[in-house]
């Protein structure tokens, strides 16, 4: 999973309680039994969820980053057994926001590689796109089934200190962590079934078999019953539980590069029966790796010729080439102009307010209130490149200060925003942390998500780094009614 | 199913098998050392060398022949492909390959092998705990064996493991034949007489053949016997023909359109296997028959490659 950084807070939403200290409405079932059930039960709960995950995670998570080695390192992200729970309207409002967003920005892909109208009008300036290194020549005027391009994204949101929800960050290529989502809500109903029965929690279960009517609704129209397959860098990815997970609850076939071969205008997989027809490929390769022959040459993830295949229409890439260039940090703030374009309607979820330092205006701005800001590069990722100004000395800000000015087209600013905090289990017992969340949303003929995402919490006191390379852990998300 | 995923089953099968059999070797050869006549022992040292083919690569790894050098070599050095620490390990990486596809007890059971195997403590095995360990090494692959019978679907995952095992097994049991036979039998005259008991008996436990053997024949043991027992008697398990009767079975149950070639090897051999008479085989030389058949198996082996599995 990519590093997601956050900015530092000065107050921050409580999930559970409001202001006045009593606990709000759609946590109460949880609070109560949270307070009725003696500590000691909790506490052997909370081992046998560490040894189950252990379990399962010996088979997940046993190569992690010790790549090739014989270590059988497991690295396990940590999972919280407290949930965290979001009421239904909320939800509701949110899901509306999340199709909205996900849908502008297919059809913002769509319109870059056809028309451009939305730079014709000028809504975004044209060298912004067409000069973005995620922009890709190759889908110029290649017309994809239900012009959908990202068919899974995963929207990154957070709660500012009104409660309000914000979006971080749009996850368009190949975003991960649902494999976890799953495996947190399957270890709560094994662990408290009794926490299940007070109150109806919307089921997540569902999500493989719509991941797959959707891979199936975007196939090539000439294939009539599609085969599908996930394709994997391999066994050494950090993502490969997640990749064979995928495949298996899908009941489709988790492919490598080599597997598949280009011949007759088709790409086929290597069976022992001899070649099989792929019609869609669920792939969690980068862009650069697909395709030797277009792309970088010394990829041996990818399948030589495919993209002569992919550009005859006769197999589908789910998620399509190129929709990196809607979810850059550059371009992150027109999104909200993006769904007033495409869709006449105003946005339904925040964007964080976003300067632009090529903007002599924003530049000004950005200069002057460094200190209370966080700068970001346009390009940069992982938490590199930035400064969260009120976390930083004087003297570095003095030294990003001369960094932006000498280059304010390489940098975005955004204020500080905080992150809401949910109660988890730490060493010292009930505490809070931050939280943030990740719904998954599906495009095929429709758009479809489930009810919930990944909620990822920052186990450290005051941290609001979420990667779980950095002591960030998972719990389960709840819509309750 | 994947030419790829077939290829890392047949080889996770035949990995935990080769550890078995390279177990059962290094066994017998334990008990022969310490308890036969120094004349034969040069040559006891040499045979699982001899068997496996690695004679080349110990004397470039040690200067001298030695029972704890010969079971340090063929137990636990990396360096040594065909080691049983090298098949547990390719054995559990590539059921981590595939680990999707094969059920939970068959992962947990090589991943549990291989971690048990690495907190062993060289110094115990190489010494006084070999026979524990030999016996530890047949103990987890008859465990994987067992509890991949017991819960892998009936599938092609199922057909390319039973495949790969069986296959090993007829491999081992030829060369075990073929080079003990050389050591045990000098000339070919003795081949009636009953010769030096305990010898003979090492070499029917190494396949777990001695008391099949009592039951069987209820007399002395005679090297034609024992020859014919690990080769025709399909009612010993490690017999070649009971092994090609579990190849063949396999094969026949595998869908593969394009194949003919290693299909049609494999009934010819197990056709030979069926119909031949023992004394035909000693009338032509015993090693020359079983020099043939393992010939015939590599050809197998290399056209099932080709056929179902992709390129080596």
């Amino acid at each position: 999973m990519p590093k997601r950084e956050h900015n530092l807070p000065s107050r921050h939403y409580d999930e559970m309680h409001g202001p006045d200290g009593a606990v709000r409405a759609h946590f109460r079932a949880v609070a109560d039994w949270l307070a009725e059930t003696p500590a000691e039960r909790v506490a052997e709960k909370r081992r046998e969820a560490d040894l189950l995950f252990h379990r399962v995670g010996i088979t997940f998570a046993v190569y992690g980053e010790t790549r090739g080695s014989d270590e059988g390192a497991e690295r396990l992200i940590p999972f919280d057994t407290v949930p965290r729970v979001i009421p239904k309207a909320e939800w509701e409002s949110l899901a509306k926001g999340l199709r909205q967003r996900v849908s502008a920005l297919n059809r913002f892909l769509d319109d870059i590689y056809h028309d451009q109208r939305i730079l014709k009008s000028e809504v975004i300036p044209a060298e912004q796109i067409l000069c973005n290194e995620a922009y890709q020549v190759a889908m110029l005027g290649l017309d994809l089934p239900n012009r959908v391009y990202s068919h899974v994204a995963g929207i990154d949101l957070i709660r500012h200190e009104d409660g309000s929800y914000y979006v971080l960050e749009d996850n368009l290529r190949t975003p991960s962590g649902v494999s976890y989502m799953l495996e947190n809500r399957k270890m709560m109903m094994r662990l408290f079934p009794e926490l299940f029965a007070r109150q109806h929690v919307h089921p997540v279960e569902h999500y493989p078999g719509l991941l797959l009517e959707t891979l199936r609704a975007s196939a090539p129209p000439s294939a009539r019953d599609p085969v599908v397959a996930v394709l994997t860098p391999g066994q050494y990815n950090s993502a490969y539980f997640e990749h064979a997970f995928l495949a298996q609850q899908m009941g489709v076939e988790l492919v490598e590069g080599g597997d598949l071969f280009v011949k007759d205008g088709f790409v086929h997989m290597r069976t022992t029966s001899g070649p099989q027809r792929v019609d869609v490929i669920y792939r969690r390769v980068d862009d650069a790796f697909l395709d030797p022959l277009a792309f970088r040459q010394d990829s041996l993830l990818g399948v030589p010729g495919m993209l002569s295949v992919y550009r005859a229409g006769n197999v589908a890439l789910a998620n399509a080439l190129g929709t990196g260039v809607a979810d850059d940090k550059s371009t992150y703030p027109y999104v909200p102009e993006m769904i007033r374009f495409y869709l006449g309607e105003e946005p339904i979820l925040n964007n964080v307010p976003t300067w632009m330092c090529k903007r002599p205006k924003d530049l000004e701005l950005v200069l002057d209130r460094m200190a209370e800001l966080v700068v970001k590069e346009v390009q940069g990722s992982g938490g590199y490149g930035m400064l969260v100004g009120p976390a930083a000395k004087k003297s570095e800000v003095e030294a990003f200060r001369a960094r932006v000015r000498a280059n304010p087209a390489n940098y975005i600013a955004q204020p500080t925003l905080s992150l809401s905090t949910c109660p988890t289990f730490v060493e010292q017992g009930l505490a809070p942390r931050h939280v943030d969340l990740r719904p998954y949303v599906l495009s095929g003929k429709e758009v479809k998500l489930v009810p919930g995402g990944l909620t990822r919490v920052a186990l450290r006191e005051g941290s609001l780094v979420v990667n779980s390379s950095q002591g960030g852990g998972t719990k389960d998300t709840w819509i309750v009614d | 199913m994947l030419s790829r995923v077939a290829d890392r089953i047949f080889w996770m099968s035949r990995q935990m098998e080769r550890a078995e059999n390279t177990a059962r070797i290094l066994g017998v050869t334990a008990n022969l050392v310490l308890f036969g006549t120094d004349d034969v022992q040069e040559q006891n040292l040499l045979a699982p060398l001899s068997i496996t083919g690695t004679e080349a690569l110990f004397r470039e790894r040690h200067d001298e022949l030695t029972l704890p050098a010969l079971i340090e070599f063929m137990a636990l050095d990396e360096k040594n492909p065909s080691s049983i620490w090298s098949c547990v390990k390719w054995a559990r990486e590539n059921g981590h390959a595939v680990r999707w596809l094969i059920t939970s007890e068959m992962w947990e059971t090589l991943n549990g092998t291989w971690i048990d195997m690495r907190g062993m403590p060289k110094g115990r095995v190489t010494g006084a705990g070999a026979n524990e360990f030999f016996d530890w090494v047949k103990e987890r692959s008859h465990l994987f064996r067992g509890v991949t019978y017991g819960t892998i679907v009936r599938g092609e995952a199922f057909n390319f493991s039973r495949l790969g095992t069986f296959l090993e097994r007829a491999d081992n049991t030829a060369r075990i034949l073929d080079v003990k036979y050389h050591i045990l039998l000098p000339s070919v005259k003795d081949v009636g007489g009953a010769l030096d008991y305990y010898q003979w008996a090492a070499l029917l436990r190494s396949v777990s053949a001695f008391e099949t053997y009592r039951q069987l024949y209820r007399d002395l043991i005679f090297p034609i016997r024992v020859a014919e027992l690990l080769i025709l008697e399909r009612r010993m398990p490690r017999s070649l023909a009971a092994c090609f009767d579990q190849v063949k079975e396999a094969l026949d149950r595998i869908r593969g359109e394009s194949d003919h070639s290693s299909k049609r090897l494999a009934y010819e051999l197990h056709a030979r296997l069926s119909y031949v008479d023992i004394q035909e085989v000693f009338q032509d030389g015993l090693h020359e028959y079983l020099s043939a058949v393992l010939d015939d198996i590599g050809e197998l082996g290399s056209r099932i490659q080709r056929a179902y599995l992709g390129a080596v």
